[in-house]
């Protein structure tokens, strides 16, 4: 009987530690890197099966925000920190933040697969999207003529205003003195926007690289009007040949836990830069 | 205090029983009814608050009237110069709110007619659940109604760039205000008294003849008040007409012209917005803006039915 007890005993002491020692990892943030922190915290399940990752988006705005409140471990972020928010971080939870470059991503700019426009300069991207910016029709921008598209008027096709993709966007093509034309299509995600361009042959469109699908044709960009045309690939993007490409950070709040950095450092082996690849995103350059 | 105790003390206490005894149950469902009507302000009140509370800080500091209701730039983002103006979002939403009540209410109207005058009682079943199953379409889905069937018809129809646009979302919007103006209008027509058909009929009037000459008339507030519920409910619905407008911040040249609307911009920027900063307080005055106009078309619709009743 006394025996049978304490088998009881260390049987619950050790069920209970064992539930215990899975840790949640609380992660939040952009949806440009949602669909890769999902496929790492897939992986990640068979590395360390005591830790989980709750993996959401919501937007960088968002888990930047989260991070200040404290409610998140890690704030996925499709651009950098700004100092307010730092500040701010620094204000409510008493920590540094810090930060990680985890990869990098290349916007896409591309049209419906029946334009005959095979590449932009950053320059006719500007004077198509830039406020002030002169080419309304599609012979404005290299006399293209779309077949398909009556009036040959181009259908901008962007984000909501405070999108991470948004903001980047528009300092890659107009620098940070200078704002978006109103009038375009605001689609409330990357996916959105795809599904609009594939079914509107008038219209233009720019997300992450890893958003790309067949029924749509990425262009190449050329950073100046003399410079080679670009295309959107996993090598441009890495060498940084391709004009519009990004880093893509997580953010924690103080220096990581033990756990949380262990995720972090994972992240960077090459079977996670693998899962990058396939994601359709770039690992990041080697620190 | 102590009460004396009399003779006749006895039987008022069991006649004050009794008397007590039937009221209990009553007492209970008084108080709940008086619950939920006191909790029916209670909320509107606690409503106004908030939304007064949450874009207090802007209306006294960044608001600018003359911006934000007569500039079509809505820049809440920039880097240039951050600009709240709200006319292309306004025109957006009393465009898409009219074009879709042009359809609506005289579809909606002849349907009611049609259901509480002119069929048999077993189609009209037929049709009150088919109506009500209307109703119960979720939003989302009209959305992609409005993306998949309606964007590429407009498109092949009208020989347009862009089947997202003001009309898209207009029939989308008729097409979900409508079995609220149905029934509200069949309502009103049910509610002329069954004498003033007899009394035209006797005098020798067609069906078509009660119809438009005696219930019209007699139903007309009830049928104005089913048009301006109508027009509550197209100006609050959010998520289909954010799918189905375009969601482009311009004041729309055509009805083929995308544009945008208010509530659509509070759905789409308020998760991104950072709470308490100026573009969260500036979603917020929108919403007063769009509180204050459906109050109005509320008040308005209330009155109408009150005329009716007197």
């Amino acid at each position: 009987m006394r025996r049978l007890v304490l088998v009881l005993t260390c049987l619950f002491i050790s069920a209970c530690s064992q539930k215990s020692e899975t840790i949640i990892i609380q992660n939040k943030g952009s949806d440009t890197l949602v669909n890769l922190a999902q496929a790492w915290a897939e992986e990640y399940k068979n590395v360390n099966t005591k830790v989980a990752l709750a993996v959401s988006g919501g937007g960088s705005g968002t888990g930047i925000a989260a991070l200040i409140n404290g409610t998140v471990d890690i704030a996925n972020s499709s651009r950098a920190i700004k100092p307010e928010e730092r500040d701010e971080a620094k204000k409510n939870t008493g920590n540094d933040v810090k930060e990680f470059i985890v990869g990098m991503d290349a916007l896409a700019v591309f049209v419906h697969p029946s334009n005959p426009l095979l590449g932009l300069s950053l320059e006719e991207v500007a004077c198509i999207y830039g406020e002030g910016g002169k080419c309304t029709h599609w012979s404005d921008v290299r006399g293209t003529i779309v077949p398909g598209c009556k009036d040959n008027k181009i259908i901008r096709v962007s984000r909501q205003s405070n999108s991470g993709t948004y903001q980047y966007f528009r300092e890659a093509i107009l620098g940070k003195k200078k704002d978006l034309k109103l009038g375009s299509m605001d689609l409330n995600g990357s996916r959105e926007s795809i599904d609009l361009v594939e079914k509107t042959p008038c219209a233009i469109g720019y997300s992450g690289m890893g958003y790309l699908n067949p029924r749509v044709r990425a262009l190449c960009i050329q950073k100046t009007s003399d410079s080679d045309c670009v295309e959107p690939t996993v090598k441009s993007a890495m060498d940084k040949s391709y004009p519009i490409s990004r880093e893509l950070y997580m953010y924690t709040s103080g220096n990581p836990s033990e756990i949380v950095q262990a995720y972090l450092d994972w992240t960077q082996t090459d079977r996670a830069h693998e899962i990058t690849v396939k994601a359709g995103y770039v690992p990041a350059p080697k620190r | 205090m102590e009460i004396k105790v009399t003779e006749s003390a006895p039987l008022a206490m069991e006649w004050r029983q009794k008397k007590k005894e039937k009221p209990v149950s009553e007492k209970i469902i008084e108080g709940m009814i008086k619950t939920g009507g006191v909790s029916c302000i209670v909320l509107i009140a606690a409503i106004l608050f908030f939304i007064l509370k949450e874009s207090y800080p802007f209306l006294v500091g960044a608001f600018n009237f003359k911006e934000f209701f007569f500039s079509e730039e809505w820049y809440p983002a920039s880097v240039v110069k951050i600009r709240y103006g709200i006319l292309a979002l306004l025109t957006g939403t009393v465009l898409v709110t009219v074009i879709s009540m042009l359809i609506a209410v005289p579809l909606g109207l002849a349907c009611a007619f049609y259901i509480s005058e002119f069929c048999s009682p077993k189609v009209r079943e037929i049709y009150k659940i088919l109506i009500e199953f209307l109703a119960a379409i979720p939003s989302v889905v009209w959305g992609f109604i409005a993306i998949m069937m309606i964007n590429p018809t407009i498109i092949q129809l009208f020989d347009v760039p862009i089947g997202l646009n003001i009309l898209n979302a207009s029939i989308i919007l008729a097409l979900m205000s409508l079995p609220l103006i149905i029934s509200v209008g069949e309502d009103a027509l049910r509610a002329v008294p069954e004498t003033y058909r007899e009394a035209a009929e006797a005098l020798g009037a067609t069906k078509w003849e009660v119809a438009t000459r005696i219930l019209l008339p007699a139903a007309k507030n009830g049928l104005m008040a089913a048009a301006l519920l109508g027009v509550g409910r197209a100006l609050g619905e959010t998520m289909a007409v954010l799918m189905a407008t375009g969601h482009s911040i311009q004041i729309p040249n055509s009805i083929f012209e995308p544009g945008r609307t208010l509530t659509a911009t509070i759905a789409a920027e308020l998760g991104e917005s950072p709470k308490g900063g100026e573009h969260y307080q500036a979603l917020f005055a929108i919403g007063l803006v769009l509180f204050c106009l459906s109050f109005v078309v509320n008040l308005t619709a209330d009155y109408l039915i009150r005329g009716r009743r007197q």
